[in-house]
């Protein structure tokens, strides 16, 4: 049976090569024209990739390609306990010159980085807003400023968790 | 339809104080329906505020930020009657704007 039409299997397998040959040609194209205006973008574009890293450290890195030093001029006001974790309010504040963003990540949520909001001069380098917490975790708030990064960061812990769980 | 933001603006010496409630599901594909499939994500993945032409606050959110998003900062330069922009778009293209006065 297998050795009965060696031509057509051979010419069968000819098709698949070649079928196979122009996917991957397509899918190098694919990246190599789907890539260049992401990275062109990327300076002022919605930071995807940073939105999509689990635990605190390598989120930090994704957004900002750096590391942060801790500062006791970044204040992040939040409560010790959270009953409800869907709606956990959090404000950070900070005395630092030169700010040019401020970021907040939730360590233990399945992706760190919640928010991330850019500073233009002449807005105060201060924000409140309302996270979601899926458990008890270390909130910590990430301030550029000049150039650098700092950082203060606080454990809250979460009764019920905001995640549906 | 109803705008889906809600804006107070308020000025006080030469600081402009914004606070913005915007009703927005923020799903963030983690949560089951009670039929227990999972709610695919859609929340709000940038909003902006400008003032003059110009940005005074860029948020970027992820799906992390609470139901019905709720944001304050301040800014230098706005004068009461002034006119501050705001406008959000989430991760399946839906957007909104709205102007408010700064009071």
């Amino acid at each position: 049976m297998i050795h009965s039409s060696p031509g057509s299997v051979d010419a069968t397998r000819r098709l698949i090569l070649k079928g196979a040959a122009v996917v991957a040609l397509a899918g190098l194209a694919g990246i190599r024209f789907g890539l260049a205006p992401a990275l062109a973008a990327a300076n002022d574009a919605y930071p995807d990739a940073a939105f999509k890293v689990k635990g605190a450290d390598g989120a930090i890195q994704a957004l900002y390609g750096k590391t942060a030093e801790k500062s006791d001029k970044v204040r992040m006001d939040a409560p010790e306990i959270a009953e409800n974790g869907a709606v956990v309010p959090v404000s950070v504040t900070t005395s630092l010159p030169d700010v040019t963003s401020i970021a907040i990540f939730v360590a233990e949520n399945p992706n760190a980085l919640a928010a991330s909001y850019r500073i233009p001069a002449g807005t105060m380098p201060s924000v409140a807003n309302r996270l979601k917490m899926a458990k008890t975790s270390n909130v910590i708030a990430v301030v550029e400023a000049g150039g650098k990064l700092y950082s203060a960061s606080k454990e809250i812990k979460v009764t019920i968790g905001g995640c549906g769980g | 339809m109803a705008s889906t933001i809600r804006i107070r603006a308020t000025s006080s010496g030469d600081t402009t104080e914004v606070q913005a409630l915007i009703q927005h599901p923020m799903d963030s594909g983690f949560v089951k329906n009670s039929a227990g499939e999972l709610i695919p994500p859609h929340f709000i993945q940038q909003l902006t505020f400008e003032h003059g032409g110009k940005p005074v606050f860029v948020a970027d959110w992820g799906p992390a930020v609470s139901k019905d998003p709720y944001v304050k900062f301040s800014f230098k330069g706005g004068k009461k009657g002034d006119d501050l922009k705001i406008s959000w778009i989430d991760n399946k293209g839906a957007s909104d704007s709205s102007t408010a006065k700064i009071q």
